[in-house]
């Protein structure tokens, strides 16, 4: 009993640390209004495209209806030029520009981890080579890149899309996270970690990775919000596939059906609203987590005016 | 000294890296653009004009490397190859012809849209937390998240074709011809100010936050509460020693930002039929005219790459703890 529990505490505190850690995170990000209300229009978002089929009113590919209709009751975003319903399309579109947005986004993020996290753990030869690597694709033109990319690859259906979007969206998470990591490498319980035999996964992911998670969660925000952007411009463009139902290739239609020309501006201005709705649920949450990982953000007023009143709130917040 | 050559080290690696893609991409698919130009054709060629097609595209089948090295000296003459859809013009003309569009005014717009979302920035992180600073970051993130050729084509449709207060499309009126002159000065101005205003909008919000933080996070530093209290006077400590400082990370970003602004002014470009190289690249991607598209690939990453150099070494000069480089990480 004596002996072991003198063992014990050595391997134990790395453990239950990041749960804990972990769990006030999600608390205080519920707690910011910010990231609390884009988590609110998130959640709709997601419910909409879970439950699409049940919840769009009418055949979204039916050509029955009126056309280039105006906003009425019964067709609440009007209809297209060949009589079709906006809203029904909106939300049936909202699986494939979430999905594609989503899936990239989580795609860029690992990415961004390993690209970002296991070079400046390694550091040497291996960090100067990646961090080039980094530097280069940062530096390269990203839309123009997609573009060249997606004329090239004639079939391009949703998943390469988000393929594409996640392998060349990951630059700027790696960079970030090689930075915190390289903050960390050199603490005590990293050197404790690799001193008891861990393997450098383990440290990584165990001991390293939860620290940064509220990193991991901005930047998987951060490359949601340029995934979902890119995918609208390349399918407003023409360049993904015009015969799936999204976002994009709604204003795709829209803009080849000239529906500015005919006045119709409920076309353009309901999917165009929703990606940028989707888009500001991300970064207001992205925002939020920004402010709870940044204590200087969160502090109510500047400096001397406010000084003691500061004084007295902080025990309460940390 | 060692900061310079590794600063134009990088600009060459990724100048590489940029013509590489640019080599690569087109040979890992499909077809070539001598059989493009025989479906443009419809088949009505005859296999000596096909032959003389390939000869001037510079389709062989020498091994690659030989092609590598072919492609890499045509590039150093500044020979980008012949369009398919203005065959026979040179890409290399195509692209000196629209550049000066892009640039006046992707270039004009950026750059006003930093000075202002800076200064607002400046101001916001002073009265952190106060009314303003609440609602229009909000506002900002708002537009940072909007579709670019979305918030382009609603203010197209409202300002320019039910109000008619600006020019629908192009760079200057159809009618009149390219001279020197006020009155077409005037012309290209009244054309350029409804893409220049989206593009303003649409990145404004990107600067005031990135001021914004980075300003809160210097204003909370130790030497700013020490010359407050030595009573240095409000201006002086907003712009001397705050401003000054925290506008060092908005630098790396503008060079950053650029790739993106290129590439949002390119849908832009495209909204307003605005003859600069986003617009020819969507020509040339409906086209499949691969020669322009690779050049107007090549000349975007150029620009950007020059900036972003130019912006380094500029960043080098005013913080000098960039010029020592990044100690290792782990050893």
């Amino acid at each position: 009993m004596t002996q072991s529990s003198d063992l014990e505490p050595v391997v134990r505190p790395a453990i239950p640390k990041p749960r804990a850690h972990r769990s006030s995170v999600w608390r205080g990000f519920f707690g910011n209004k910010k990231a609390a209300f884009g988590f609110g229009i998130f959640a709709v978002f997601v419910v909409i495209a879970i439950f699409a089929p049940l919840l769009a009113p009418y055949n979204p590919q039916a050509t029955v209806f009126t056309p280039l209709q105006g906003p009425s009751w019964h067709h609440w975003f009007g209809t297209t030029a060949t009589g079709q319903d906006v809203l029904s399309q909106m939300i049936i579109g909202s699986r494939v520009s979430l999905g594609i947005g989503i899936s990239a986004g989580i795609m860029a993020t690992a990415l961004a981890i390993l690209l970002g996290m296991l070079p400046a753990y390694l550091g040497g030869k291996t960090d100067t080579i990646f961090t080039t690597i980094t530097n280069i694709m940062l530096v390269i033109p990203g839309l123009p890149l997609l573009i060249v990319i997606t004329a090239y690859v004639h079939q391009t259906d949703t998943w390469t899309l988000a393929l594409v979007l996640g392998l060349t969206g990951w630059a700027w998470g790696a960079r970030v996270l090689r930075s915190q990591t390289l903050t960390y490498v050199r603490r005590d319980f990293v050197v404790a970690a690799r001193l008891a035999g861990a393997s450098h996964w383990h440290i990584l992911i165990h001991e390293i990775l939860p620290n940064m998670l509220s990193l991991v969660v901005a930047n998987l925000m951060f490359a949601t919000l340029g995934a979902v952007l890119a995918t609208a411009s390349l399918q407003f463009l023409g360049l993904g596939n015009p015969n799936s139902m999204s976002w994009g290739t709604m204003l795709y239609w829209a803009q080849v059906g000239q529906a500015l020309l005919n006045g119709a501006w409920w076309w353009l201005v309901a999917p165009g609203a929703a990606i940028a709705l989707f888009g500001s649920s991300m970064a207001l949450m992205n925002f939020g987590v920004d402010e709870l990982t940044n204590p200087r953000l969160r502090q109510a007023r500047r400096i001397s005016k406010e000084f003691s009143r500061k004084q007295s709130r902080r025990p309460t917040h940390d | 000294m060692k900061y310079l050559a590794s600063r134009v080290g990088f600009l060459v690696l990724s100048l590489w890296a940029a013509v590489t893609v640019n080599f690569v991409l087109p040979r890992l698919m499909p077809g070539n653009p001598a059989i493009l130009m025989l479906g443009r054709y419809k088949g009505q060629l005859t296999p000596r004009a096909l032959h003389a097609l390939k000869l001037q595209f510079g389709v062989t089948n020498t091994p690659l490397w030989q092609q590598y090295w072919v492609y890499l000296g045509h590039l150093l003459h500044g020979n980008l190859g012949l369009s398919l859809t203005y065959y026979p013009v040179p890409v290399g003309q195509i692209i000196a012809q629209s550049l000066p569009w892009t640039l006046g005014l992707v270039g004009t717009a950026t750059i006003i849209s930093m000075v202002l979302g800076t200064a607002v920035g400046v101001y916001l992180a002073w009265n952190h937390g106060h009314f303003w600073d609440n609602v229009l970051s909000t506002v900002a993130m708002f537009t940072a998240a909007l579709p670019y050729f979305w918030l382009a084509l609603l203010l197209l449709y409202f300002l320019a074709y039910v109000y008619h207060w600006f020019p629908l499309a192009h760079a200057y009126s159809t009618g009149i011809n390219p001279t020197w002159s006020w009155s077409f000065a005037f012309n290209v101005v009244r054309h350029a100010l409804l893409p220049a205003l989206t593009i303003v909008i649409s990145s404004l919000g990107g600067w005031m936050i990135g001021m914004r933080n980075n300003m809160i996070q210097t204003l909370g530093e130790d030497y700013i509460t020490f010359a407050e209290a030595k009573g240095v006077k409000k201006g002086r400590l907003m712009f001397q020693y705050a401003a000054r400082n925290a506008i060092l990370p908005s630098l790396t970003s503008f060079a950053m930002s650029l790739g993106f602004v290129v590439g949002g002014a390119l849908l832009t470009e495209v909204v307003f039929s605005y003859p600069g190289v986003g617009y020819q690249l969507l020509v040339a991607v409906q086209n499949e005219d691969y020669p322009l598209m690779q050049g107007l690939f090549l000349v975007i990453a150029l620009a950007v790459l020059l900036a972003n150099f130019v912006v380094e070494m500029l960043y080098g000069k005013l913080d000098p703890r960039t010029r020592q480089g990044q100690g290792g990480a782990y050893s």
